[in-house]
């Protein structure tokens, strides 16, 4: 388990991370969420002890990072941002030096060091040096080097930037392959990554906590959730008409596009196919929302940037 | 200590995976005989001893131990690669230790490359190896106490010339400070304590002393000290300054 206590990192006037507090559980896969430079990077130095916060703690299975770092560490994976690798070294002398820093015993260093290659796919470039190797190479022999010792804690800090769409629905099979029984933080600004391989979310910015909820909750929170989209023949006509029903607040009528939001009461998607078959509507399309994670995205951090 | 082990292997193996360590090493073997057969006047002096050798030898360091100690921590700090280190189950002293182990091995190695020297200079007369060898010893803990000064120095910046410049001008004030262009500055109104404190700390001195052949406990201490000391500080400052 891993749980924040009051973390601050200051650097002079400027608060990185002002007053977070979280616990993490077995089985999450937590999404730090926020605009570039809202601490999620930070925060997550914290947490593997390269930083030392300014004031307040987290323990990593009990154990306080700031008291006791090394033993600390010795549970937790970790991908600095940008997938940080000694150049000049191969894949497999950069693997087996990782290895037995992460006291892994030495007969065990070479299956560890298998299994690791193995699963990131690095077997066709394991004699070549980590500077030859493409961008989404490196990112995974960062990977790799993050769970060789098969972690109880895994913190990655943006694992899939820079990879191509395939590599990072690879990456992110493998996180969620993993996750049974871990904790895993991932770091991101992808909103779509949070939604895929999350199951919550935490909204930083300006270094503090905003929002820490489940995907669907957050999306749950979009003013598009349960709002019925159509597009229709003449839809100002339309959108005249079906703003008379009891089930709609309001209208909006975006590039041809009709979105009616709820006014709460039960029965809207019913009431408005209901008045298409009714009227003989041409509709090309007709969807209920689920929400939109980009506009609460947008909502809470704008909300933040302006108070 | 295993930690220590494992980085320092890791350091030495990256010398030798780019040029570094073989530009080096031909540098300091071509410097090292080009000052003592011509400056040196290694033949023409009708000795047989390698004091023409050893006598540059803090001159030679001056240049190039920055040279391999700049990149010590600079390049981990430029490349990120510092994040990743630091956040091994390694204590930042395992770390820095095993950094220095590997130049300090190094730089060894450079100086066992010589013995052609000491062959030729036995083969020439009958010399005094025990001389040579105490020369050896402080040649090697001299390279050590410009090491740790190169080293803390580069865990200052992530610019590898600004690392090599600072360490030049500190290891130049600690060579210097025995000469008597330093101590003629403080003669006049300096208590004679303190400039024997100056003079104390010069590397050329007890340099000189141990290649007398007088290997004094107080000398060893003192590269010990100097060594020791600059450690310290480099572990203060990656404590204080992980993050650039």
């Amino acid at each position: 388990m891993i749980e924040a206590k009051s973390l601050c990192k200051s650097y002079g006037v400027f608060k990185a991370v002002d007053d977070l507090s979280f616990k993490v559980e077995a089985g999450q896969i937590l999404g730090f969420l926020g605009p570039n430079g809202a601490g999620k990077s930070t925060t997550m130095k914290l947490l593997t002890g390269f930083l030392a916060p300014t004031s307040g703690t987290a323990l990593i299975n009990g154990i306080d990072v700031v008291e006791n770092p090394v033993a600390a560490r010795r549970n937790i994976g970790y991908l600095p941002e940008g997938a940080p690798s000694y150049g000049e070294m191969t894949v497999l002398q950069f693997l087996n030096f990782i290895a037995r820093a992460r006291l892994i015993a030495a007969k065990d260093i070479p299956a560890s060091v298998e299994e690791a290659i193995a699963k990131l796919n690095l077997a066709k470039v394991r004699h070549q040096p980590i500077e030859t190797l493409s961008k989404g190479f490196k990112r995974r022999v960062g990977l790799a080097q993050a769970i060789i010792h098969d972690p109880q804690i895994l913190i990655l800090d943006e694992p899939t930037d820079g990879l191509d769409p395939n590599q990072k629905r690879e990456v992110r099979r493998l996180i969620r392959a993993m996750a049974k029984d871990k904790i895993i933080i991932i770091s991101t600004h992808i909103l779509e990554e949070v939604a895929a391989v999350c199951n919550r979310v935490m909204i930083i910015a300006n270094g503090r906590l905003l929002a820490d909820d489940s995907p669907l909750g957050l999306i749950a929170r979009s003013r598009y959730h349960n709002a019925v989209s159509l597009v229709v023949e003449a839809p100002e006509k339309v959108a005249s008409s079906l703003g008379e029903l009891a089930q709609v607040r309001k209208v909006e009528i975006r590039e041809g596009e009709l979105t009616l939001f709820p006014s709460g009461e039960k029965g809207l998607l019913e009431a408005v196919t209901a008045a298409v078959r009714e009227n003989q509507w041409q509709v090309s399309s007709l969807r209920l929302e689920a929400g939109r994670l980009d506009e609460v995205f947008h909502s809470i951090t704008s909300a933040e940037a302006a108070a | 200590m295993n930690g220590t082990i494992n980085v320092m292997q890791r350091e030495l193996n990256g010398y030798f995976a780019t040029p570094v360590a073989y530009v080096f090493l031909i540098i300091f073997l071509v410097m090292t005989g080009i000052f003592a057969f011509y400056l040196g006047n290694f033949y023409e002096r009708g000795f047989a001893d390698l004091d023409p050798f050893f006598r540059f030898h803090p001159w030679l360091y001056l240049f190039l131990v920055p040279a391999i100690s700049m990149r010590l921590w600079a390049e981990e700090r430029r490349s990120g690669t510092i994040e990743l280190l630091l956040t091994l189950p390694l204590t930042t002293w395992q770390a820095v230790l095993g950094k220095f182990l590997a130049a300090w091995l190094f730089i060894g190695l450079a100086l066992v490359l010589t013995l052609p020297m000491w062959l030729t200079v036995n083969y020439l007369g009958d010399a005094d190896n025990g001389v040579i060898f105490a020369a050896y010893l402080g040649s090697w803990l001299m390279a050590g106490g410009f090491l740790a000064i190169g080293a803390c120095m580069s865990a200052l910046t992530r610019n590898q010339v600004v690392a090599f410049i600072l360490s030049i001008v500190v290891c130049f004030m600690f060579l210097l400070s025995g000469l008597p262009m330093v101590m003629n500055l403080f003669n006049s109104w300096a208590p004679q304590i303190v400039l024997d404190g100056i003079a104390s700390l010069s590397f050329l001195q007890h340099f000189a002393d141990i290649t007398k052949g007088v290997i004094d406990i107080r000398d060893l201490v003192y590269f010990a000290l100097v060594i020791g000391f600059w450690l310290l500080a480099n572990i203060l400052i990656l404590e204080v300054k992980k993050a650039d």
